[in-house]
């Protein structure tokens, strides 16, 4: 039986069903897909009691998403999966593109040097999945207050004032749930959207894609393949792509109104891939499914005590990784804004901010696929004409071949209009600026991401590690406990549950690629990071009255009084 | 201020004009369109200044379509 045939989390009866209440429970995640597996990780990783729901009782079907994205490994490290889930992915540098019945050119990716984690990683979605189950299985045998309950499928959601009643469906009849915070991460069919009566506004886009997973006999290069208008696809593009364990992924591009049963049956398929992985090739079919696709968002992804991430908030075109990956990185910048609320160290608008990071990072998702589908599959005369002179330009000029967009690499979306973010301070690198996922770099015998997240971190760099290490400590801030190593804790006066502002210091001279990223020209610097890796604020100088008001500016806080 | 290079620039411009015609010759209308569009790319390239290009397409648009292309 494959993998994602196997029951890997079936129904089983919870003592909620017996209640006579609906039971009640800080947040219920619904659907247990890459995104609402990793927000029920974080969840649990912070000790907040969470119930993840889903109809199914095993990983997603098939063949999905396959490329994870920098951004989400180092996500991935953060919930303490990262080097699992890396071992098991292929990742690739050398591809080639061809147009009609040439190879135009071939590149190499030269990776920047100086990140723990590759630019991405190949890995079938479903196994992704069962990694992730994986975790969430040790957390619960650490203790961690988290439940997975399949064969439960939510089929009404009634918002009330402080919380949210949802009946699920069960083998053994359905039971009612209350819940003070909704994660509908119940993909592009959302229940919980549906439920809400939440416009689910876009482009629909009528080309049909045809997937098959194959397995090659013999060895194969480890390159993507990337065909516009082949021979063996006439006026269409196609995808050969590297998976782990011997398996390709192909997506043919089947053009309108095709007969969708036709082209699924391999009698049809398997001479298509013939053609194009050449005679001599022997291969077995896995797996076999058309799709379409839309590119499409709810307005806002919070309404009152539900919030959506992932497929259930947006969907993009599959070209540019940005489905799973984006999914991925929403639940990375709610669930730390979630716990505030819930432990009472926010006000609950700090969800609100929620939506105003992803949603523009929804909307720049769209932008990149919807231009890399109008680039494969072009929608007038002229478009056409454009996109085939790049394409025979860019065999013997290099100018033209930035210009071919056969998907653009999923990168992180910056906050730059976020209200948790503090104006910027002058002279320090662009890449690194408030709004900013912190970027990793060499430091000592480890990374930097591996010191970074999960809470506020003062990163106290070059001249001003020295500062906030030894200075004496100015008013308003108070030393929380001693230094320790490189690294000491420091508060600001706070109410007692806010854990304060940890201080991890590197001082000058140390690490170039460190300092190349975060200082450029500047002698020293303090950025205050949030618990998602993401830069708040940064300084060249240490005013702790600046870094008290960009700590509150982050929390969404008016003032520290208790 | 306006940066598109709007007064004559180019010496000789009946000669590259003429260049420019020569190249068409015996194409057909598809092979045409080709060239021309190749040409729009290596020059637009090797102009590589987003707001002098968007210039030239604005003016473009005014003369042909007597508008401003929607930003």
């Amino acid at each position: 039986m494959r993998t994602f045939e196997t029951p890997l989390y079936p129904y089983e009866r919870s003592p909620d069903q017996d209640a006579s209440m609906p039971a009640r429970h800080p947040v219920v995640v619904v659907g247990a897909g890459p995104a609402g597996l990793a927000a029920a990780i974080d969840l649990a990783r912070r000790d907040i009691p969470v119930v993840l729901l889903d109809e199914n009782d095993r990983v997603s079907y098939g063949s999905r998403a396959i490329c994870f994205a920098k951004r989400t490994l180092e996500i991935l490290d953060r919930l303490g999966c990262g080097d699992e889930i890396v071992d098991h992915g292929v990742t690739w540098s050398r591809g080639k593109v061809f147009f009609r019945d040439r190879c135009i050119y071939e590149f190499d990716l030269l990776a920047e040097e100086g990140h723990r984690r590759p630019a991405f990683i190949n890995l079938q979605q479903y196994r992704l999945e069962e990694l992730l189950v994986g975790r969430l299985r040790d957390l619960q045998s650490e203790g961690r207050p988290v439940e997975l309950r399949g064969g439960s499928r939510v089929t009404k959601v009634e918002p009330a004032a402080a919380s949210v009643l949802l009946t699920v469906e069960t083998p053994e009849g359905p039971y009612r749930l209350e819940a003070e915070w909704v994660v509908a991460c119940d993909g592009a069919g959302s229940t919980v959207r549906r439920e809400l009566g939440l416009e689910f506004a876009g482009r629909v886009f009528e080309d049909n894609f045809l997937i098959a997973d194959v397995t090659m006999k013999a060895d194969f290069p480890t390159e993507r393949w990337f065909w516009f208008d082949p021979p063996f696809n006439r006026g269409q593009s196609a995808l050969l792509h590297k998976q782990p364990e011997g398996l390709w992924r192909i997506d043919l591009q089947l053009g309108r109104g095709v007969d969708r049963e036709e082209e699924q049956r391999p009698e049809n398929v398997v001479p298509r891939l013939r053609q194009m992985l050449g005679d001599d090739v022997e291969f077995e079919l896995e797996w076999i499914s058309v799709y379409t696709f839309q590119c499409a968002r709810i307005d806002r992804f919070r309404h009152g005590r539900v919030l959506f991430a992932g497929d259930a908030a947006h969907q993009v075109s599959p070209f540019g990784a940005r489905g799973a990956n984006s999914g991925i990185q929403d639940v990375d910048n709610l669930v730390w804004k979630l716990e505030r609320v819930l432990r009472g160290r926010s006000p609950d608008s700090l969800l609100d901010s929620y939506d105003a990071e992803r949603v523009p990072a929804a909307d720049e998702n769209i932008l990149n696929s919807t231009r890399s589908t109008d680039f494969i599959s072009p929608k007038s005369e002229t478009s056409r004409l454009f996109r085939d002179a790049v394409l025979n330009l860019a065999e013997t000029q290099p100018m033209a071949r930035p210009l071919v967009n056969s998907g653009r690499l999923s990168l992180p979306h910056v906050y730059l209009d976020s209200p948790l973010q503090s104006p910027d301070t002058d002279g320090l690198p662009a890449r690194t600026r408030p709004g900013s996922p912190a970027v990793d770099a060499p430091v000592g015998d480890g990374w930097l991401l591996a010191r970074l997240g999960d809470r506020f971190q003062l990163l106290a760099l070059g001249n001003c590690a020295a500062e906030t290490g030894c200075a004496g400590v100015p008013a308003g801030i108070r030393r929380e406990a001693p230094a320790s190593g490189s690294s000491a804790a420091l508060g600001i006066d706070v109410p007692d549950d806010e854990p304060g502002l940890e201080v991890v210091s590197q001082p000058a001279g140390r690490h170039p690629l460190l300092n190349e990223r975060y200082l450029g020209d500047a002698p020293g610097a303090l950025y205050l990071l949030r618990p998602d890796q993401h830069v708040a604020a940064r300084f060249t100088d240490y005013d702790p009255e600046r870094i008290a008001d960009a700590f509150r500016r982050a929390r969404a806080r008016e003032t520290d009084d208790p | 201020m306006t940066r598109l290079q709007n007064k004559a620039n180019i010496p000789d411009s009946d000669s590259f004009y003429e260049e420019f015609l020569d190249l068409h010759q015996g194409c057909s209308r598809d092979e045409s369109d080709a060239l021309n569009v190749s040409l729009i790319l290596l020059l637009a390239n090797h102009i590589g200044d987003h707001e002098v290009l968007r210039e030239a397409m604005q003016v473009a648009a005014q003369v042909v379509l007597g508008s401003k292309p929607e930003p």
